[in-house]
């Protein structure tokens, strides 16, 4: 089953109030998905900073002096914001690979969530309110943000089987569906040297998109060929820096409601995550039409 | 009027509540507040009882409904309506999809537009919808009319019984044994009336109907080959 939500705000006086905003709407689609929850938000820019957002099963043990080691390493100032399980590491943009190889090296056990100058990807196991408020995500501010409750159907029910996925700087795929022909793609995007890490369907559909962006597509033309490429089912709503997307596949089973006010867009797997969102009485709330990219920018 | 608040209430105690309702009940307008998108609200219905749901609702509403008219004030998710036996279920907003699915009687009213499989395998229902019709819609539908005032999305009609389709608008391609049919006086009486009782003003004259073209329902020896 899966459920979805995202919130793109148009009124910066909202900004406060996403993580809250969205917090709700995440717990609301619990019974869509009680095994694993994740989110990616857009908060603020640092400038020239890049945020490499990390996971570890050991936290304590692998973050304690992390952002001290890793700084040695790069020869750069680097520092540490820990949230539960997941940190953000804050460093220089053009030290960004340089400090993924050698977080390789110095914890081998920490995984790379996000990269990106606003966006922080968080994700657990467990049910969506646990794991909102392990990260404290009603606290959080930005711009615009996804969220995702998972059932799992193609994959185990693991941190990295979670949603969101990161397809790049600053981008992020979540999905409701399953793909069928994931297998196929992930051989293939191996061949073209794009790595998968996990048996995840979905991981594979970032992939996707994330290797039809290097190869000179635009997140919209990426978004475009999966509705060839891909096979199966899926709603995918997308984020960018200052952007939000969403397509379903030509089949569309998998529910969709927006909403749109001056204030906001939102997106629910169903009206029930929007109904306290405000204003929503008198927003513009229709279903997505099938086989169509929709975007909109900041 | 009796009121139910759905969030006070439950959704147990409000469905117990309108099902246990019978032929003579006093108690015949009820409003449900704070709908809020739940699912199955108001179904398994069994009385000439009018209930009106003040805002959008989720998964399943009014499914299985016999009798009652269920008029919901705001738009309503997957699944409105299902196998409904008689009644008159009114949505002001709009349906998501396969509204009407397998509805054996009465008749079903949405004024706004409808998503996909609208009315699929409907086997006596009337559906009257105001907007437009997503794809698969009317997909093996057996019997009962179905009537678009606006546009049908791909295949409809897809492996067609002895159901009615009438459309306004355009229709975007249709389903395998679906064909255009002669409108005939008696398909114009039919028409005049759903769209009198569901409140609409278009005009008969303006739709199109569509039918089997009963190729489907017989083996054809000359396509063993491909089996």
């Amino acid at each position: 089953m899966c459920g979805i939500v995202g919130l793109f705000l148009k009124d910066k006086s909202l900004e406060p109030e996403l993580g809250r905003l969205l917090t709700d709407m995440l717990v609301t689609m619990t019974d869509r998905g009680p095994d694993s929850a994740g989110i990616a938000i857009y908060g603020s820019e640092d400038d020239a900073q890049t945020k490499l957002t990390v996971q570890s099963d050991d936290a304590d043990a692998d973050f304690a002096t992390l952002g001290d080691d890793l700084g040695r390493v790069i020869d750069a100032p680097v520092t540490l914001r820990r949230k539960d399980t997941h940190a953000v590491l804050s460093l220089s943009a053009d030290k960004a690979g340089q400090a993924r190889q050698a977080l390789r090296e110095l914890r081998p056990g920490v995984r790379v969530m996000s990269l990106g100058e606003t966006m922080e990807i968080y994700k657990e196991v467990g049910l969506p309110k646990d794991v909102a408020a392990r990260f404290d995500v009603s606290g959080m501010q930005g711009s615009h943000g996804i969220g995702h409750t998972r059932m799992a159907t193609e994959s185990a029910v693991t941190t990295m089987g979670a949603h969101p996925f990161s397809t790049g700087s600053d981008q992020c795929l979540v999905h409701n569906g399953s793909l069928s022909n994931h297998n196929s793609w992930r051989r293939k995007l191996t061949r073209e040297g794009v790595h998968v890490e996990t048996m995840n369907d979905t991981e594979v559909g970032a992939a996707y998109l994330t290797w039809k962006m290097q190869n000179g597509s635009s997140l919209g033309e990426a978004l475009e060929s999966s509705l060839e490429d891909l096979d199966g089912f899926f709603t995918f709503v997308v984020g960018t820096k200052d952007g939000f997307g969403v397509v379903r596949d030509p089949i569309a089973c998998k529910p969709a409601v927006m909403a749109e006010t001056d204030q906001y867009v939102a997106f629910g797997s169903e009206y029930r995550a929007l109904v306290n969102l405000p204003g929503i009485d008198a927003a513009r709330v229709w279903e997505p039409e099938p086989a169509t990219v929709y975007f909109w920018n900041h | 009027m009796q009121t139910i608040d759905l969030e006070a209430q439950g959704l147990r105690a409000l469905n117990a509540t309108l099902q246990a309702q019978k032929d003579a009940s006093n108690q015949t307008a009820w409003e449900i507040v704070n709908a809020r998108g739940s699912h199955a609200i108001a179904v398994g219905l069994d009385a000439p009882i009018e209930v009106t749901v003040n805002g959008s609702t989720g998964y399943y509403c009014a499914g299985m409904n016999k009798q009652a008219t269920v008029h919901v004030k705001g738009s309503a998710g997957p699944g409105l309506a299902e196998n409904m036996m008689s009644g008159t279920v009114i949505v002001e907003g709009d349906a998501s999809q396969y509204a009407g699915a397998t509805g054996r009687g009465g008749l079903l009213v949405i004024k706004g537009n409808a998503s996909s499989r609208c009315g699929i395998s409907m086997k006596g229902i009337d559906i009257v919808v105001h907007g437009n019709i997503g794809h698969m819609s009317a997909f093996m539908a057996q019997s009962g009319n179905l009537v678009v005032c606006g546009d049908a999305g791909d295949a409809l009609g897809d492996s067609l019984y002895e159901a009615r389709l009438f459309v306004r608008g355009s229709v975007k391609s249709l389903g395998a044994d679906c064909e255009e049919k002669e409108m005939r006086p008696e398909h114009l009486e039919i028409l005049t009336d759903l769209l009198e009782r569901s409140g609409s003003d278009a005009k008969p004259e303006e739709f199109r109907r569509y039918g089997s073209a009963r190729q489907l329902y017989n083996f054809d020896v000359d396509n063993a080959a491909a089996y």
